[in-house]
């Protein structure tokens, strides 16, 4: 069954990849190209020689972006279906399609928008290279405090639900949710690193593309997902039906 | 099994964890080390010397939200 739904989500991982790859190459590269025409005359201006090109600008845009959205897409998917395999039942008592995509919701809200409220993704030429490490620390960090902190919200709601109801139990450990969450902001360090002269139109357009491709693979995840989660979760019952008539 | 009885809709059966455990860790390790490979490899640490996986999935790195270089 977990082996059924893991195949099925690395399938429309894949196929949340290949959209998002289509969507990246129209919307986030012609973003990437004004970042890195900025970045080269900066570095002309400040005399320093252009650096040798190990990969070539086309594989960057072209075959090393697809890798890079559909292995990322394909393993998201797997971890998804893994995460649903363990929540569908035990966590939610919804149907499948139901699960999946408020998982799918809860997903992209706590690892996507959450961290990229404090630390949003940049285009080249921000952020300085002698900062990474603590960057790419800081940007971890703040990831899986999302993810624990989504993991407590709902453990909560399943607590407060025989008393409040599933509304009411919903609100209040939402609200929980938002208030840890805005705390650990406040707490952790701002990183600014963007070049003065850096064209904000550039930055507002690169940070809406990105934005655009996670919900491109989050909601593929969510509902195609859904849909063959619950044909393979329905093929089971007849099967059970036989072993209890034997 | 208790709190599924509980639930009003008690019709959906969990996937019993015994048969989940063995898929989430073995599938569940690739998919992160696959995610590290896109995400961080060559970028804050290195596993291999060199920037070449780096350069090459670059543009998915920055596009995905990575803190990149």
């Amino acid at each position: 069954m977990t082996r059924d739904l893991l195949i099925r989500g690395m399938i429309v991982g894949v196929i949340a990849g290949l959209l998002a790859f289509g969507f990246a190459r129209v919307f986030g590269e012609p973003q990437v190209d004004h970042a890195i025409a900025f970045e080269e005359k900066m570095s002309q201006a400040a005399g320093a020689a252009a650096e040798p090109e190990l990969v070539t600008r086309a594989t960057q845009a072209g075959i090393g972006l697809f890798t890079g959205i559909v292995v990322y897409s394909a393993a998201l998917g797997g971890l998804f279906s893994l995460v649903f395999a363990f929540v569908h039942g035990r966590v939610s008592s919804l149907s499948p399609r139901s699960t999946a995509a408020l998982l799918a919701l809860a997903g992209f809200v706590a690892i996507v928008l959450v961290p990229c409220i404090k630390y949003p993704m940049n285009p080249p030429a921000v952020g300085s290279p002698d900062t990474i490490g603590a960057r790419t620390e800081l940007f971890f960090v703040m990831l899986v405090v999302s993810l624990g902190a989504l993991a407590a919200a709902v453990g909560l709601a399943k607590r407060l639900y025989a008393q409040h109801g599933a509304w009411n139990a919903t609100l209040i450990a939402g609200a929980a949710y938002v208030v840890f969450i805005a705390l650990v902001q406040y707490l952790l360090p701002a990183i600014n690193e963007v070049p003065e002269q850096f064209s904000p139109t550039v930055l507002w357009n690169f940070r809406v593309a990105s934005l655009g491709i996670h919900v491109i693979v989050w909601t593929t995840l969510g509902l195609l997902f859904g849909a063959l989660a619950e044909r393979v979760l329905a093929g089971q019952r007849p099967r059970y039906r036989l072993q209890a008539a034997r | 099994m208790s709190d599924i009885a509980l639930t009003p809709s008690a019709s959906v059966t969990p996937i019993p964890l015994g048969e989940v455990l063995p898929w989430a860790i073995f599938g569940g390790l690739i998919m992160l080390l696959a995610i590290y490979f896109i995400g961080a490899e060559e970028g804050a640490m290195s596993l291999f010397s060199g920037m070449y996986v780096h350069e090459f999935v670059h543009d998915g790195r920055h596009l995905l939200g990575f803190p990149c270089h």
